[in-house]
């Protein structure tokens, strides 16, 4: 019994984090068909300019609470501002070219980023532990669990529900499932495709960084870190389905579920098992539990 | 092949193996090096020659170098051949296997699932102790029919082999390319469906390249297990395969020779790169990857072909 709560608790966290990651992937290629390798990095980014920016902040001495805004802050400021950068510098360019193309593009991306914040912030490790631990711990079924955790799992339910109020109830959501829907027809119905896959990226990009602040609390921010997530994001995007949101979060509740599991009961097949369901689901559902198989075109 | 050109592949063998004898240590090291970078490489245009990228040869590699270390550890085999004929054989059961499931795929998806499988290798070696977890563990020197070489001599008959096989599987693979199968890849590339109208099997086509680039990359694996004399799981990881993937684009696909010769100037570059600029060394390749797709998206083998062009319309 409390070795199953133990595994629910954090397979719930973990489905959270994963989703708050993979949210943005998925997104930006159910737009624009582009698998954006270098999601990773803007995760990265996120992570060490939240962790540099708390560490800051805490040595001013200033009120405590309010480093969440700046953790935050920081992270969206500088996922956005990448995120323009490489859309508006390079990806705009690159636009209707093959898919596996993109692919090349960026992962050129990523490898750019990555040492672009070995430069910046160095190869040390970070650590913005203060507000992990100033939320304290919750002793529950005498277990102990972190509530920063629970904001985890607040905070990715407060993502999905803005993304899909923004996709389902806004006239930008509208336009964006337009452009979704049919490129072409799209851009001929006079809808400024251009325009919507830039703001597309930085929705995008702004939440892979916002996912990297949000983890950076719990662990010590290395280099490195965000070509371990593109992978797993990978994953758990094409179990729901590429380009579907909620094809997201149930990837990311099965991974999750997963790997809590494994962890729990044998931890020697963590990584394995992840990669084991997602296996699993493509032998019997190729195009992922969610999307809709395309016809192809001859 | 036209026997002038056979032979003066040959000829050229025996000058890179003299040279790489003749070499300083350090240089004949890297040498053999990039030439088991560049059979895996090697093995990737076959694919990309039928429109697939994979991000997952580093499954192969890492399968070559831990069964060729494995061996060398555990079983006490040091006999180069043997070693390569079990690497062989184990990566084309692998992926006998494996690409019942991935040969499915095409595009994105082929290229992220070959990722991910290289990724459940990599997950599974960290989590072993018995293979050294992260760290890996040594391979001891490889012997050839009975004939041990010592630590000195090791690296010698490594690159003699890894020339060999460069050769003659550089020949092989020519040949195949050439042949009904290998035109046949171009065509998967181009357009599938008309392939199935003439009656062929676009499965059997990616099928056995699948195979064959594997079993390329495992060879790969050994020889770089066999030179460096140590393994770890960081073979398997994304990264390595990411490599090969831009070796593949710098040198492009339009010729055999051109995927040994981008991982020669490749592991030049990196030595020298490393040696200067140790911490923009993923930078310089990231910039490098966008020149290359945006000038020159046949790789430097384009070059080649231009002075070509030009030769011929001299004559003409």
């Amino acid at each position: 019994m409390k070795q199953l709560i133990a595994i629910l608790v954090d397979g719930s966290v973990y489905a959270s984090w994963l989703f708050i990651i993979s949210a943005g992937l998925t997104l930006i290629y159910g737009v624009m068909r582009i698998l954006n390798m270098s999601h990773g990095s803007f995760y990265a980014l996120g992570a060490y300019s939240g962790a540099a920016m708390v560490g800051w902040y805490f040595s001013t001495g200033s009120v405590p609470w309010f480093s969440f805004v700046a953790l935050i802050g920081a992270a969206l400021v500088a996922g956005i501002t990448v995120g323009l950068l490489v859309e508006r510098g390079l990806l705009r360019f690159m636009y209707g070219r093959d898919e596996v193309v993109m692919i090349l593009v960026t992962y050129a991306v990523l490898l750019i980023m990555e040492d672009a914040i070995k430069l910046i912030w160095g190869v040390e490790p970070y650590f913005a532990y203060q507000p992990y631990t100033m939320l304290g711990r919750t002793k529950f079924a005498g277990l102990s669990f972190a509530n920063y955790d629970f904001m985890l799992i607040g905070v990715s339910i407060l993502i999905g529900l803005a993304l899909w109020y923004g996709l389902n109830r806004t006239r930008n959501g509208k336009l964006l499932r337009v452009v979704i829907h049919d490129r072409e027809i799209a851009g001929a119905l006079g809808i400024n495709v251009s325009r919507i896959f830039t703001i597309t990226f930085l929705i995008g990009a702004g939440i892979g960084a916002l996912a990297g602040a949000l983890t950076a609390p719990g662990l010590s921010v290395v280099p490195g870190m965000g070509i371990e997530v593109i992978v797993l994001a990978f994953a758990v995007v094409v179990i729901g389905g590429l380009g579907s949101i909620s094809g997201a979060l149930v990837g990311a509740l099965i991974v999750g579920m997963a790997r809590a599991t494994a962890v729990h009961l044998y931890p020697e097949v963590e990584l394995f098992v992840i990669y084991a369901v997602m296996g699993l689901v493509l032998a019997f559902r190729p195009q992922g539990l969610f999307a809709v198989a395309n016809a192809r075109k001859i | 092949m036209k026997t002038k050109s056979l032979a003066l592949l040959f000829i050229l063998g025996l000058a890179i193996l003299a040279g790489g004898l003749l070499l300083p240590q350090w240089m004949s090291y890297l040498f053999t090096i990039a030439m088991g970078k560049g059979l895996v490489v090697l093995g990737l245009v076959l694919l990309m020659r039928a429109g697939l990228v994979s991000f997952g040869q580093g499954l192969y590699y890492c399968v070559g170098a831990y069964v060729a270390g494995m061996l060398t550890q555990f079983a006490e085999v040091t006999d180069i051949l043997l070693i390569l004929l079990a690497s062989i054989s184990v990566s084309v059961v692998i992926a006998a296997i494996i690409g019942l499931l991935l040969c499915r795929y095409r595009e994105i998806f082929f290229a992220m699932f070959s990722m991910a499988f290289s990724m459940i290798l990599y997950g599974l070696l960290v989590r072993m102790q018995v293979l050294g977890s992260t760290d890996g563990f040594n391979v001891a020197n490889p012997s050839l029919l009975g004939w041990a070489p010592g630590p000195e001599g090791a690296s010698d008959l490594v690159l003699a082999v890894a020339v060999f096989l460069v050769v003659s599987l550089g020949i092989l693979a020519w040949r195949y390319l050439n042949s009904l199968s290998g035109y046949a890849g171009e065509a998967v590339r181009e357009n599938e469906i008309r392939l199935e109208y003439l009656g062929g099997s676009v499965f059997k086509v990616v099928y056995v390249k699948y195979i064959i680039a594997a079993a390329l990359a495992a060879i790969g694996g050994t020889v770089t297990a066999l030179v460096s004399g140590h393994v770890d799981p960081e073979m398997a990881y994304w990264t390595t395969s990411g490599e090969f993937v831009f070796i593949a684009l710098m040198g492009g696909t339009a010729h055999v020779a051109a995927p040994i010769i981008a991982a020669v100037l490749f592991e030049a570059l990196r030595t020298y790169a490393f040696a200067v600029a140790p911490y923009t060394w993923q930078m310089i390749l990231g910039f490098a990857l966008l020149a290359i797709i945006l000038f020159m998206p046949s790789g430097l083998w384009s070059l080649v072909e231009r002075f070509q062009n030009k030769k011929a319309r001299k004559t003409t």
